[in-house]
């Protein structure tokens, strides 16, 4: 899907809560070997929200970094979307809160998505075709999550918080997206039903059948169709659900570890779901310099990839300029918690207070 | 009693085959079985399979009818033999007694289970209802722990080593990694499988057989017909099954397989021959401590010999008697109904001296040993290079 009109970011940025927790203290409660969990799922710490953040606070909190970066004022944005898969309420918007606290409201229109990890590309998406087709100048697109793992369940390792937001335009853009490709099936790798405070999954099937199926065929149509290699890119995101599975699918498509290494933020803070892809794009951004290229691939379970093809203008010079931290100064700040306080933390402590 | 040959055997990549179902999986094991023999389908007579749980793995009974018919070969009988672990060799038993009686002469025997279609948790309890579910696992003992008690009472009893259970792995994965159709094609170090997250003290991960998905086919047929057919024959000499109880809490001794004694004995009787007769041997390891026991209990080694004979390499390829060639259930993988015919597989490959790199060298006597449960059911097949 090319772009009609030229679409890009106008200004970008990333919120990570800092407390953090190791996969060591997490298997001590579980009499599981958290080193070693750790290590296979190549994760040392991953982030946890204090009890009053949220998909909203973060998404918030990117928003407004974002666009100081981009220049402009609330009332500038004709449309906020934000993806996530824990949305504070199942029905009530988290864009309409978002929008508010931004002064953006009532003039424009908002939604949620929801596509498992890949519901901030689909917000990528929607916002490049407005603007590329002329309807709106400014779009807010949002990748934000405080995701769930059962308690004991192997996703409790990794299942983190953060999130990225993106200010789309046509004009003053700091990168230019070329094109965007997706692959999507109807495959049962991850779900959770109304209703359930934790998803389930089918263990080992998210990976081959799941993940390194669309991450591949999505990123080999993307190569196809911009007749570009993966030497062509300076810099690469996958989707990282663990430290492990981005670095196996970019070595099988020819991406070497070097372009993908500034984007590759799971090790440190988890998979922060929906905010993986987004977070990592702009911990790239963070580093990137003019006329750098930085192919994106999402992967959402259920299942379906984005990828996108990106292009580095001249104004990410505005960046350094901006006064907003970056994703690396974000990350830095961390404190390390007990399982109990997480616990507290994730009310998974009944009755607690 | 008849003499009985395989003219055709056929088997499917084992692992996880996420895009194929139990009948596929089925059908392509049969259909390479009946090309490798040379056979056409209406020659058929009778088909049996070899499957453990497909009503509780994939909601599905009565696969036997069902695999037959989409093979084309819906107007034949088929029946599907279940005994656990040892639902396998069972159908094989069952097939060679059909050809042996002069009841049928053409003999399909196939062997299928799809394991992943379900999560790791289910699967392991599917598994575990192979044991007494009313005396054992609703008490909390699962499979893997059962096996445990059997590998602490080996230990204690006869010394057994961590490090002898280990060897068993390390060893199979050894001989998996000339197979091209196994799971695990990959070789693996000592200090690698007792640095395993553990399962059931002492198994580790890399002491426990995987879940699998696979198929494996033979094609059986009076040997006086032998010459019709193209597929090079392999004689199956003798079979001996054995039973033991259900539940390990009622055996004299843990750290014997009863049940694959009295196979092995009937099947070395029936073919007028020792244990030293045989040169190589599948053996049923499901769990490493289970192959130390097989190989005592089938009499190549004296009882409380098999973890050192293991740790001494006499096991290995080539050497005394070259046990799991394939790479067992440990590494070329277990979907569990399949074992049975998967191992005779093996075994006519190397008779027929098909078996490229894990080849033994000139054999005349093949082995396989094929378990269900904790040993409540065994079956031994003796296999004999055609001349």
């Amino acid at each position: 899907m090319k772009a009609k009109n030229e679409v890009g970011i106008k200004g970008y940025a990333g919120y990570v809560p800092r407390y953090r927790i190791t996969p060591e203290e997490i298997g001590d409660v579980w009499g599981k070997d958290g080193e070693t969990m750790g290590k296979g799922l190549r994760v040392q710490s991953k982030s946890v929200p204090s009890p009053d953040e949220d998909v909203v606070t973060i998404s918030t909190q990117a928003a407004k970094w974002a666009m100081k970066r981009a220049g402009i004022e609330g009332e500038d944005l004709e449309a906020i979307y934000v993806g996530s898969e824990s949305h504070p309420y199942a029905v009530k918007p988290t864009a309409t809160i978002v929008a508010a606290s931004l002064a953006a409201s009532p003039h424009m229109t908002a939604a949620d998505y929801e596509f498992a990890c890949k519901a901030g590309t689909a917000a990528f998406q929607t916002c490049m075709g407005l603007i590329s087709s002329g309807m709106i100048e400014n779009g807010m697109a949002i990748g934000a999550d405080t995701s769930q793992g059962a308690p004991g369940d192997a996703l409790e390792y990794t299942a983190a918080a953060g999130g990225a937001a993106y200010v789309m335009g046509s004009k003053n853009l700091l990168a230019e997206i070329e094109e965007t490709v997706s692959y999507t099936t109807d495959t049962p790798d991850f779900w959770r039903r109304e209703g359930e405070k934790y998803p389930q999954h089918g263990g080992r099937f998210t990976g081959k059948p799941a993940y390194f199926r669309h991450i591949t065929n999505c990123t080999e149509k993307m190569l196809e169709s911009t007749g570009n290699r993966p030497e062509d890119y300076d810099y690469a995101v996958f989707h990282q659900p663990n430290g492990k599975f981005p670095v196996k699918a970019a070595k099988k498509l020819g991406f070497s570890k070097e372009q993908l290494d500034p984007g590759l933020l799971v090790t440190n803070i988890g998979n922060t779901y929906s905010g993986a892809v987004p977070l990592g794009l702009a911990a790239t951004l963070d580093q990137a310099e003019p006329g750098d290229n930085i192919l994106v691939t999402s992967y959402g379970s259920g299942a379906g990839s984005d990828s996108f093809d990106i292009t580095v203008t001249e104004n990410i010079e505005r960046v350094k300029e901006s006064n907003v931290p970056t994703v690396e100064e974000v990350i830095s700040n961390e404190e390390f918690i007990s399982y109990s306080v997480y616990a507290k933390f994730r009310e998974k402590i009944e009755g607690g207070r | 009693m008849r003499d009985v040959v395989i003219i055709g055997i056929g088997e499917t990549e084992f692992g996880e085959l996420w895009d194929k179902s139990l009948r596929e999986i089925g059908i392509e094991a049969g259909l390479k079985a009946l090309q490798d023999g040379g056979v056409r389908g209406e020659e058929v007579d009778r088909m049996y399979i070899g499957n453990m749980s497909a009503g509780k793995l994939i909601d599905q009974e009565h696969v036997a009818p069902l695999i037959a018919d989409y093979a084309g070969l819906s107007h034949i009988p088929s029946t599907r033999v279940e005994s656990g672990g040892a639902s396998g060799g069972m159908a094989l038993s069952e097939a060679y007694k059909t050809v042996a009686s002069g009841m049928d002469d053409i003999v399909v025997v196939g062997g299928a289970e799809k394991m992943t279609d379900v999560g790791e948790e289910e699967a392991k309890k599917i598994l575990s209802s192979t044991a007494d579910q009313e005396w054992e696992i609703v008490f909390g003992a699962t499979f893997d722990s059962l096996y445990a008690m059997m590998a602490r009472y080996h230990m204690d009893e006869y010394g057994t080593t961590r490090e002898q259970l280990a060897e068993v792995a390390v060893k199979n994965h050894s001989n998996a990694s000339k197979n091209p159709m196994a799971q695990f094609p990959r070789e693996t170090n000592k200090d690698f499988v007792m640095g395993a997250p553990m399962v059931s003290e002492p198994l580790g991960m890399f002491d426990c057989a995987p879940l699998s998905d696979g198929g494996a086919a033979l094609v059986l047929c009076p040997a006086e017909r032998a010459d019709e057919f193209e597929g090079q024959p392999v004689e199956i000499v003798s079979m001996g099954e054995g039973g033991d109880t259900i539940a390990v809490h009622e055996r004299e001794d843990i750290g014997t397989l009863k049940a694959t004694k009295r196979a092995a004995k009937k099947a070395y009787e029936r073919a007028d021959i020792t244990a030293e007769d045989i040169d190589f041997a599948e053996v049923h390891d499901n769990f490493t401590i289970t192959e130390i026991m097989a190989i005592e209990d089938l009499g190549f080694f004296d009882k409380g010999e098999g973890g050192p004979a293991t740790e001494e390499g006499r096991t290995r390829l080539n050497s005394e008697i070259s046990i799991n060639t394939s790479g067992g259930l440990k590494a070329k993988g277990r979907p569990v109904g399949a074992v049975g015919i998967s191992q005779a597989v093996e075994a006519v490959e190397q008779l027929r001296e098909d078996a490229g790199d894990r080849q033994v060298e000139d054999p005349e006597y093949g082995l396989t040993h094929n378990m269900g449960g904790t040993g409540a059911s065994a079956v031994v097949h003796i296999f004999r290079r055609w001349s």
